[in-house]
């Protein structure tokens, strides 16, 4: 039955927004996850979704059966990786210097918020949807 | 008195029934994408999907065509493509989307409300035949 396609589509949205929930989590964890070697040093994540399709058939009025948000990959960021000389840490190299993620902690906690929301907003049409088909379920009684 | 037709009885509410049903899936699928690159949020158009489901009387006062260049008002819809139409965004975004996450919500609690509605008109239809069978 067609109407419950919008459990798909609220579902693949809380999927996406919760990779997203956990790859916020996994920056955060490794802020200060400092290296001695730039190229092995944690490099912040970001998942990116894409849109699959929705189409409504000419004159069927049907939207394609696929309509929903996938997550397309996750992408390390390239930004450069914040050096600091600290000299007393065990893992610093021969300059005395140590590497930090390029993890912006700030950017994180806004995109937590961002996620957090758009999950509530997805749980809402849930909800919502939920409550009008058992509504329809009790039609003429 | 022609033979009673439950579908003619239940008349426009059981196709605006499915057809809110399928908005609700639309505005589902904007707010899903809420956060998707370049993605274009999208609306259905109300009129003609219902007109196509075969709910609506809007074509009981057809344009005539009397000549072979006029235009056939009657496809007029047909022409122009599928019933889901883009929205016209409020304001620019960086990355392409173009979904008002405020305007999303409004317009599902909006569909929710009319769903509803139909909904009622249905159940109330059902119990005026109840109403009648039983007799009481």
């Amino acid at each position: 039955m067609s109407s419950f396609k919008v459990f798909d589509i609220a579902g693949s949205g809380l999927a996406a927004q919760s990779v997203r929930l956990n790859t916020v989590a996994s920056n955060l964890a490794n802020a200060d996850s400092v290296s001695g070697d730039p190229a092995t040093v944690y490099k912040a994540r970001h998942p990116v979704f894409s849109a699959v399709r929705a189409a409504l058939a000419a004159h069927g009025g049907t939207p394609a059966s696929e309509a929903a948000v996938r997550v397309a990959g996750i992408v390390t960021s390239n930004a450069p990786a914040a050096v600091r000389h600290d000299p007393g840490n065990p893992l610093a190299d021969a300059e005395g210097n140590v590497f930090a993620p390029n993890v912006n902690v700030i950017e994180e906690m806004t995109d937590m918020i961002s996620a957090s929301r758009a999950y509530q907003n997805d749980v809402e049409v849930m909800n919502t949807s939920k409550d009008l088909m058992l509504a329809t379920l009790k039609l003429g009684q | 008195m022609s033979p009673l037709s439950i579908d003619a009885y239940l008349g426009v509410h059981s196709h605006a029934l499915q057809v809110y049903s399928q908005r609700g899936e639309v505005l589902a699928n904007n707010l899903a994408n809420a956060d998707t690159p370049n993605y274009k949020a999208q609306d259905v158009d109300f009129r003609s999907v219902l007109a196509a489901s075969g709910g609506s009387n809007a074509s009981a006062l057809p344009l005539a065509t009397t000549h072979g260049t006029h235009l056939n008002t009657q496809s007029a819809s047909a022409a122009t493509g599928s019933a889901l139409k883009y929205r016209v965004p409020l304001a620019p975004s960086l990355d392409g989307n173009t979904v008002d996450p405020q305007l999303e919500q409004a317009a599902f609690a909006e569909n929710t409300v009319r769903y509803q509605a139909a909904l009622t008109f249905l159940s109330d239809k059902f119990k005026t035949l109840m109403t009648a069978i039983t007799g009481q």
